[in-house]
């Protein structure tokens, strides 16, 4: 048998409901895990994206400025690259803010809440958070940034669906999942 | 073979096959049990051809022929499947889902909607067309029945059986190209039509989560326009 | 009831009265002109002649076709109208630009010398050209005037058919003569009224599509508002042909001037006995009326046209059923364009022989063009087909102007093409033009220089696509849209090689799997500037970069996210 190969998650704009999914795996995860290296996660401690990571798995959608250098760092150090739910391929729920645009939602979720942040200058509520990443007008699904491998549907995508896929890409195949896969 | 009088043979998949005179490929087809994509096209009303699902290859056809619509004829040979039809078939799917906002993890039609399944069949795995997320809106309007705009796909059933079965004439369409849309009378909340009978045979025909049944929840959300069929042989034997 | 007898009888007492009229001063009134305000110079010409008491008449006439030189006034000499050889008369003089003010000098100078800071050059390659057959009466007949037509030769070639023809035999004529459509996709004219004569029902019903939609087109208008007898003609001989006694001219509300001539001529023809009902005394009856379309593109589709006519809305049904075979309300019908009806009457006067001579083997006749765009000179053209597109455009169209060099031709409007330089010395034909991927188009004509960017010119047609898509199938609503999108990203700079290879696939697929003509076509623009100028689309997506100076590209990485 081949070496191990290293597997990295990320967790973009989502809710963590694909990784949750991820463990839903049970004991299958435990089986499998004898073939790969955890080597990134925001279920590990490993704060750094390595240099070469044979197979990323990628929750959430890029919906700010982090996500896009995030994505476009990784697509550079992952062979193969996995949009992970449907976050990741359709924008899905983090999405359902385009209709309105960036400035709209915070300004109904923080300016016209009781306790929300005073004006500022500028009065755009996206100068209020400087300090965090600036949201996108847009949420976009991945592959409309950097190239992806191979697309793993649902939301999140079932345990069954993630095993099979990440058996795949053990095995050393991209999975096909067209006929099966369901969004939603 | 003891044929129907006037029954036509035809070649369809590399199978020989007949139909009755005046009967579509589709119609053939299902009767052959070949699968050829639909979602325009329903049993028991008129058909347009407006999906392009259908789509089928006919040997000595200049262009790609709707199967809803086409009629067999003595001697024709049909293609029901091939790559490039796939590629087109794909290709609509991802027009339809990129065109409005299909979010089907919080959708009423979650796991019951035509167009879902359908991507699933046709192995749609992403959408490659960059999505439009137009501001659209809902009316909510009617006492019993919800129009989410955000999932038409346009289908016109909604019309068709409003007029044709219903005789009501409550849908049209209204608007061009993109912009188009469904409406209720002219252009008034679906609540203030004095046309709708609230049968909701609309509700019931529709693909997908753009008609829907106020609380209704999780599996009492499926549709059923089996009675579509049904009510068009007892009207027409009557 | 009218005979040949009083036919004749009409056009000699125009004639007599023509020639007591003296000298004739014609002034374009089609709709380029009186756009430019030729009510108010035919208005003072009328007036000066009167006040001057020259021996003239005053007349507004159809278009003459250089409307870039409008308001146009044409002079033919006393001896010229009388003269029964016209080669050897007096030549008629033409006047351009002419002002209101103009009106007395030009009075003045009938029996003198030409006014010359207002002549154009009849000798001109515009002029010396062009052969005309469809608009042979164009801007020499009052428009309003049946007798007119009838002394130019008009409703001849009816009367014949009606006594001497059957209905097949004008079919066969029809079908030798090789006329092909002028609506846009060239279907053979004569089969299709043999379909029509053929089809079973005792009720038929023949259709004038006059919905001419294109942008920069201005064909059908042109005919209607400066000769609509002759569509009239064309169209009581196509009843006669195939058997129909209804018909309807479907026409835009947005040309209020054909509108009201084609009003005007419907009512005389019928008082003349030439429509309605038992038509020149024989069993023959028509009746003909006027629908108005809203200005939807797509209703000049025949199906959307029928809906729209039933009083539907106008979209497009799947073909077949042809409309030949179940059309208006479900009967046979004939639909055909102004044009392809106004070659009808001349090719059953002249015979089917004279007309088959002209033109190339598959594509017969004459064109009738509406030259735009950045060309010297440019209106309404007919030219035979099979001439190069070169002679058009640099011999009729004088070129483009000084100090810019010619990049493209556009015929076929948005279902047709962008044609190079290269490619100048094809013959305008149906098939040449189809497979330079362009198509004959209904005719319109527009010349690009190198001021134009060929990606904005295509996505300016994606964009007319895309607006005037009736919405009824998937690939044409949602495709157009998402072409015009990324043509949109293009322009402006923050396209990637991606939405280059997706733009294709789109258009592979739209044009494959769209119900009607418009969404097949849409693809076309695109196509052929894909053709001929991809360095072009690649300056803009690799350099940011519109080499035209059109478009204004983004040239930050930052304005690429926003
Ligand atoms: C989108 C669309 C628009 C059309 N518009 C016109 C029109 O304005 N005038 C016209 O004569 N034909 C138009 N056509 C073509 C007609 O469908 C039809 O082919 C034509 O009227 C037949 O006449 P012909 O055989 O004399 O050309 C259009 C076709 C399409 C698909
Ligand atoms: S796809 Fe669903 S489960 Fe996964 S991150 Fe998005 S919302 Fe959460
Ligand atoms: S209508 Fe169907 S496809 Fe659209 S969001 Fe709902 S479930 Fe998904
Ligand atoms: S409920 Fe019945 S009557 Fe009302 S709109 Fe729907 S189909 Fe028409
Ligand atoms: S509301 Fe439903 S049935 Fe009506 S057009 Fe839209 S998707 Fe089709
Ligand atoms: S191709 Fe376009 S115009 Fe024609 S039927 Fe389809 S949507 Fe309507
Ligand atoms: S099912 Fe035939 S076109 Fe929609
Ligand atoms: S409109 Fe006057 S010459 Fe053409």
């Amino acid at each position: 048998m081949s070496e191990k190969k290293t597997l990295a998650t990320v967790w973009l704009d989502g809710c963590s409901g694909c990784h949750m999914s991820l463990l839903d795996m049970d004991e299958r995860l435990i089986t499998l895990s004898s073939q790969f290296d955890l080597v990134y996660s925001p279920l590990v401690d490993q704060k750094i994206f390595p240099a070469h990571v044979d197979i990323t798995l990628v929750e959430g959608a890029i919906g700010n400025t982090e996500d896009l250098e995030k994505i476009h760092m990784i697509r550079e150090r992952t062979r193969i690259l996995v949009a992970l739910g449907d976050c990741a391929i359709t924008g899905n729920v983090s999405a359902l803010r385009n209709a309105c645009g960036a400035e709209a939602m915070l300004r109904r979720v923080y300016g016209e809440s009781a306790h929300g942040p005073a004006q500022n200058a500028t009065g755009k509520m996206q100068d209020i958070f400087v300090q965090l990443p600036r949201l996108f007008e847009r949420v976009q699904p991945l592959h409309d940034y950097v190239s992806i491998d191979a697309f793993v549907p649902g939301c999140p995508p079932t345990a069954d669906t993630i095993h099979f896929a990440l058996s795949e890409l053990l095995a050393g195949r991209v999975p096909d999942l067209s006929g099966v896969a369901k969004f939603g | 073979m003891s044929a129907a009088p006037g029954a036509k043979t035809f070649v369809i998949d590399g199978v020989d096959a007949s139909a009755t005179p005046g009967q579509t490929i589709l119609s053939a087809a299902r009767e052959h049990n070949i699968f050829i994509p639909t979602l325009c096209h329903l049993e028991g009303l008129g058909d347009v051809g407006a999906c392009r699902l259908c789509l089928v290859e006919v040997k000595g056809a200049r262009r790609l022929l709707p199967a809803c619509t086409t009629r067999v004829d003595e001697g024709m040979e049909v293609t029901t499947n091939s790559p490039r039809l796939a590629d087109y078939r794909q290709m609509t799917m991802q027009l339809l889902f990129a065109e409005r906002n299909h979010v089907c993890s919080v959708c009423v039609a979650n796991n019951h909607c035509e167009m879902q399944s359908m991507a699933t069949t046709l192995g749609m795995t992403h959408v490659e067309v960059p999505y439009r997320f137009p501001a659209l809106t809902v009316d909510a309007s009617h006492e019993r029945f919800t129009l989410d705009h955000n999932r038409c796909i346009l289908c016109t059933r909604c019309v068709r059986v409003c007029s044709e079965i219903e005789g009501a004439h409550t849908w049209d369409v209204m608007g061009r190209g993109i912009q188009s849309k469904v409406i209720t009378d002219l252009d008034q909340p679906w609540g203030t039509s004095e046309t709708c009978t609230s049968c909701g045979k609309c509700v019931q025909v529709c693909p997908t989560g753009a008609l829907f049944q106020k609380n209704r929840t999780g599996e009492r959300r499926g549709k059923d326009p089996s009675f579509l069929p049904y009510l068009r042989t007892m009207r027409e034997e009557l | 009831m009218m005979s040949h007898e009083e036919l004749e009888q009409t056009t000699a007492k125009v004639q007599q009265e023509q020639r007591a009229a003296g000298d004739r001063i014609n002034v374009c009134v089609a709709a380029g002109c009186l756009s430019l305000h030729s009510d108010a110079v035919q208005k003072s010409l009328t007036d000066e002649a009167k006040k001057s008491g020259a021996r003239c008449s005053v007349r507004g006439v159809g278009c003459m076709g250089l409307c870039s030189a409008g308001p146009v006034v044409s002079h033919e000499p006393a001896q010229a109208v009388a003269a029964e050889d016209k080669t050897t008369a007096q030549p008629t003089r033409l006047y351009g630009g002419v002002q209101p003010g103009h009106a007395a000098k030009i009075v003045a100078s009938l029996n003198q010398e030409p006014v010359r800071e207002l002549a154009i050059d009849t000798a001109m390659p515009f002029f010396a050209k062009q052969t005309k057959i469809v608009l042979e009466n164009s801007g020499s007949i009052n428009p309003e005037s049946i007798e007119e037509y009838i002394a130019a030769g008009g409703y001849r070639a009816l009367l014949r058919a009606l006594h001497e023809m059957t209905p097949a035999e004008v079919v066969q004529e029809i079908s030798a003569s090789g006329l092909r459509g002028r609506g846009g996709a060239g279907y053979p004219t004569g089969l299709k009224w043999a379909t029509v004569a053929r089809a079973a029902g005792a009720t038929k019903y023949v259709i004038c599509n006059a919905d001419e939609g294109d942008p920069g087109a201005f064909m059908d208008r042109s005919v209607l508002e400066s000769d609509p007898h002759r569509v009239l003609e064309g169209m009581i001989l196509a009843a006669y042909a195939v058997g129909a006694s209804q018909g309807y001219i479907y026409l835009r509300a947005e040309y209020p001037l054909a509108v009201q001539r084609l009003g005007v001529a419907i009512r005389e023809a019928k008082r003349m006995g030439l429509l309605g009902a038992e038509i020149a005394g024989t069993r023959m009856s028509l009746h003909l009326e006027i629908r108005l379309g809203a200005g939807a593109f797509v209703c000049g589709e025949e199906t959307a046209l029928i809906a729209s006519i039933e009083g539907r809305r106008g979209t497009p049904q799947p073909r077949p059923p042809y409309p030949a075979e179940s059309g208006l309300w479900n009967s046979p019908t004939l639909i055909n364009n102004v044009e392809t009806y106004a070659n009808v009457s001349p090719i059953l006067a002249r015979g089917s022989a004279w007309y088959a001579a002209q033109g190339t083997a598959k594509s017969k006749g004459t064109k009738v063009f509406a030259l735009s765009g950045k060309a010297r000179n440019t209106g309404l053209i007919e030219v035979p087909m099979g001439m190069t597109l070169r002679e058009i455009i640099f011999d009729i169209g004088g070129g483009v102007p000084a100090g810019h060099t010619f990049k493209a031709v556009q015929t076929g409007g948005p279902s047709g093409g962008c044609i190079p330089e290269s490619l100048l010395d094809i013959p305008v034909d149906y098939d040449s033009l189809m497979q330079a991927g362009s198509i004959m188009g209904s005719g319109g004509m527009i010349v690009m220089d190198d001021s134009s960017c060929m990606v904005s010119v295509a996505r300016f047609f994606m964009e007319f696509c895309m607006s005037e898509s009736c919405g009824k199938c998937v690939p044409c609503r949602a495709g157009t849209a998402q072409m015009h999108g990324l043509l949109t990203r293009i322009t402006e700079g923050v396209a990637t090689h991606r939405d280059l290879d997706l733009l294709v696939r789109l258009c592979e697929m739209v044009g494959a799997t769209s119900l009607c003509g418009l969404g097949q076509t849409a693809p076309n623009p695109v196509l052929s500037t894909l053709r001929y100028f991809k360095n072009e689309y690649l300056a803009h997506i690799e350099d940011k970069h519109c080499p035209a100076g059109v478009c204004e590209c983004a040239t930050t990485p930052a304005e690429v996210n926003a």
